[in-house]
């Protein structure tokens, strides 16, 4: 176990060298630092010499891979390349283009953040997963059919609508809670149960359909049919068996996001103005603050990774047939 | 008048061709064509197909883009408006609906509204100043009569006349379609005795021939949908936003499916270093969050088009070629899901015992490939092309609204919302922009699901009928 864990994550680490590669030309090869310098700077008339003393403040002054002046093994490492990609393995992101430290930015942000995401993952789940077993239990029924139409219904409308309708319903014409903002503490909980709501409701179609699948799946199956010949009622084949066996394949679907959550939500924050990574995130793409962006690819590729090893030691938990190697 | 292809337009006419001879290769199996039959045995998946249907003809209206030379008058009746459009370039779209372009108003009204929907100041003969709704320029209507009968009878007229075109239409189609006497056809029809559901079909476009043809009768002396704050016509802009969700859901399709069909065949089928390279390409992809990676790929070309100025001459080019990129982007971030299904179930299919049968007599590798495995991944790849079109349809919106979709001057259901949203603290609301790009984006939005669960519940081989 112990062997297969530090595997694993050895695994990451080429996949991570992978995605700063990707980064790294996105940000530094096709947009130079001298396209960023004279972007940032602005004016119309830039000399070389502003360029310079941009870059050499930004640090951004050295080669991109290879640096021909030096020797031996520095050729390869006093690079911009490896000095972008170090930093951002001991997680320094370094500072914005507002001269803010993006780390404590990021640790600030990433309570608001999860004040949305935990409740919506959960509720959603436990919602989802009960309305999933409910259709299924009355599978073929005029009850099943008419809630499958609805949920492709719920799947077919932009998420957008249901903020926008959300908003004005709830906020404008009834002011049951503020239309936007936030504060710590117990305080949130009026900002924040309005984008949870909406959340769980948007994801609703998707969520029931995939969970239905899943357990008419097993339904046929043989362990099934023998509850049912031992004489068990249906609710208990469902709850006691289906359940049981079906969180093996949405355990694989659950397990792997649960780290991401920690990257918020980038429309839902956005529109209620919540302080979260994901309207940080929003707000860097729009002033084009590539720093801010590139630190958040890295963390979410991480947060990734964190639940892709999850997901293989939920599965050996959970099913013993299952033996890491 | 010269016709000016724009990149998108080349690629939407390389999508119809390369749809046409796909069609024509699968007529000519008898397998593979009993499978459609079945596909569209089903009223849903007939009624859905003719929507998409419907909204692919706007779509391919708009791709079809000309210029008019500054000597050429355009219209005969309005040769004054060749000086607008000097240089521009203009969709068959654009002809078809010349006067929702030419009525631009000054700023919001309401459908079918003859007055502005907001007060302006005005100074009077004598000169006080007072506040009034300004009658709004473009809206006529029969003089003596109320506005409301004016539209009961204009409604009237385009109705009956899109009846009437649907019907020529139908009848048309009917005498086209199968043997037998005519007369006999309508009777099995209206009884529903069809193999096809066709009466489904038929009707799902009576429908929305008769609602284009009133809204677009209506459209000349009023604003079915409204204005927007610039005073432009919704109708229209609904009506052009279709290209672009239209293509951004197709094209990416165009872009990613060589991608993933290969790697993920290559991946499965020859297994060993091959596939630990494609495996870590995909799995370094997707590690990346997905809204991020199509943001920083959007700023860079942002940056790119930016420094090279060149490349386009008119804003029509800049954004059609904002959008090309867009289109590339997402296919470039999207093959990854497929590529893994693709792979796993080659890995199958590499196991079966007809593989190994053929691989014993000596066929050759290529031809085990597309003669064994390709035709047993058909399901997979189509199911997740509709899948993948309803969901990029979507995410254009949410691109749009992040600010790293398409040009903030082209019409897309994304830009609509996303510049109505603005105006959801004015009281009252203005809804009439939100509320059509939000119909428009459900109607092919809804569509396409409906097909998808179709064609998943007829090809999937688990899903047994």
């Amino acid at each position: 176990m112990l062997g297969y864990m530090i595997r694993r994550i050895l695994y990451a680490i080429p996949i991570l060298i992978g995605v700063n590669l990707i980064t790294f030309m996105l940000f530094f090869m096709i947009n130079t630092p001298d396209d960023m310098a004279r972007a940032q700077l602005g004016a119309k008339q830039v000399t070389p010499q502003m360029i310079e003393a941009w870059k050499t403040e930004k640090g951004y002054d050295k080669p991109l891979f290879i640096n021909p002046k030096a020797s031996g093994l520095k050729k390869l490492s006093d690079t911009l390349f490896m000095q972008e990609s170090l930093k951002l393995f001991m997680f320094d992101f370094g500072v914005s283009d507002a001269n803010r430290d993006i780390g404590r930015d990021i640790r600030e942000r990433m309570g608001p953040s999860l004040a949305i995401a935990l409740p919506t993952f959960f509720i959603a789940l436990v919602t989802n997963i009960s309305l999933a077993l409910l259709l299924v239990l009355f599978r073929g029924t005029v009850l099943d059919m008419s809630m499958m139409i609805i949920a492709v219904m719920i799947m077919s409308i932009s998420g957008l609508f249901y903020i926008i309708a959300g908003q004005v319903i709830f906020s404008k014409m009834w002011h049951w809670v503020p239309i936007s903002g936030y504060e710590p503490g117990w305080g949130a909980v009026k900002f924040v149960i309005l984008p949870v709501l909406i959340g769980v409701f948007a994801g609703l179609g998707a969520g029931v359909r995939w969970y239905r699948s899943i357990f008419l799946e097993q339904i046929n199956q043989d362990y099934v049919r023998t509850a049912r010949a031992k004489g068990l009622s249906e609710i208990s084949v469902l709850f006691g068996h289906v359940l049981g066996n079906g969180m093996l394949p949405i355990l694989t679907g659950i397990v792997v996001v649960i780290p991401s959550l920690f990257m918020g939500s980038l429309i839902m924050e956005s529109f209620f103005g919540i302080p979260g990574l994901g309207s940080y995130t929003i707000d860097a793409i729009n002033a084009q603050d590539f720093a801010i962006v590139k630190a958040m690819v890295f963390l979410g590729s991480v947060l990734y990774i964190v639940g892709l090893i999850l997901t293989d030691i939920s599965y050996t938990l959970f099913d013993p047939r299952v033996k890491l190697s | 008048m010269r016709v000016t292809l724009l990149w998108t337009d080349m690629m939407v006419w390389v999508l119809v061709i390369a749809l046409l001879a796909w069609g024509w290769v699968i007529s000519r199996s008898p397998q593979v064509k009993k499978q459609w039959h079945t596909i569209f045995r089903s009223g849903i998946a007939m009624a859905s197909a003719i929507v998409l249907l419907f909204y692919l003809c706007f779509a391919l209206l708009d791709s079809v883009h000309m210029r008019f030379s500054a000597q050429e008058p355009v219209h005969q009746e309005s040769s004054k408006q060749s000086v607008r459009y000097d240089g521009e370039m203009v969709s068959l779209l654009d002809l078809l609906l010349s006067q929702a372009i030419e009525h631009t108003e000054r700023t919001y009204s309401a459908p079918f509204a003859t007055h502005e929907y907001t007060k302006s100041v005005i100074v009077g003969k004598d000169g006080v100043t007072r506040q009034a709704y300004l009658p709004l320029k473009y809206v006529k209507h029969t003089a003596g009569e109320s506005v409301a009968e004016d539209i009961l009878k204009k409604s009237f007229t385009a109705i009956l006349s899109g009846l009437a075109i649907s019907l020529v239409l139908v009848l048309l189609h009917l005498a086209w379609n199968g043997q037998g006497p005519l007369r006999e056809k309508i009777r099995r029809l209206l009884r529903g005795e069809t193999a096809l559901p066709w009466r489904t079909a038929y009707l799902t476009f009576t429908l929305l021939l008769v609602s284009f043809v009133w809204m677009y009768v209506l459209s000349h002396s009023y604003h079915v949908l409204g204005t927007d704050k610039v005073g432009g016509d919704v109708f229209y802009q609904s009506l052009k936003s279709i290209r672009t969700g239209v293509l951004i859901g197709s094209l990416t399709t165009l872009v990613m499916l060589p991608v993933s069909i290969t790697l993920g065949i290559s991946a499965g089928f020859f297994g060993g270093w091959i596939d630990d390279v494609i495996q870590y390409i995909y799995t370094t992809l997707n590690s990346i969050p997905g809204v991020l990676l199509i943001a920083g790929a959007v700023l860079v070309t942002q940056v790119m088009m930016d420094n090279n100025p060149q490349w386009f001459e008119t804003t029509l080019e800049r954004s059609d070629l904002r959008l090309l990129f867009l289109i590339l982007i997402l296919g470039m971030t999207s093959w990854t899901g497929l590529c893994r299904l693709l792979r796993a179930e080659t890995l199958k299919i590499s196991q079966v015992e007809f593989v190994t049968a053929a691989k014993a007599f000596g066929v050759s590798q290529w031809k085990i490939i597309f003669r064994h495995i390709m035709p047993n991944l058909m399901h997979i790849i189509l199911i997740s092309v509709v899948l993948d079109f309803s969901a990029l349809v979507l995410a254009e919106a949410v691109l749009s609204y992040v600010g790293v979709g398409v040009d903030p001057t082209m019409y897309s259901w994304g830009n609509m919302i996303n510049q109505a949203r603005l105006e959801m603290a004015r009281e009252p609301m203005v809804w009439w922009s939100l509320f059509s790009a939000f119909i428009f984006m459900f109607i092919l939005v809804l569509a396409a699901n409906l097909f998808s669960d179709r064609i998943q519940k007829v090809l999937d081989p688990r899903n047994n009928l």
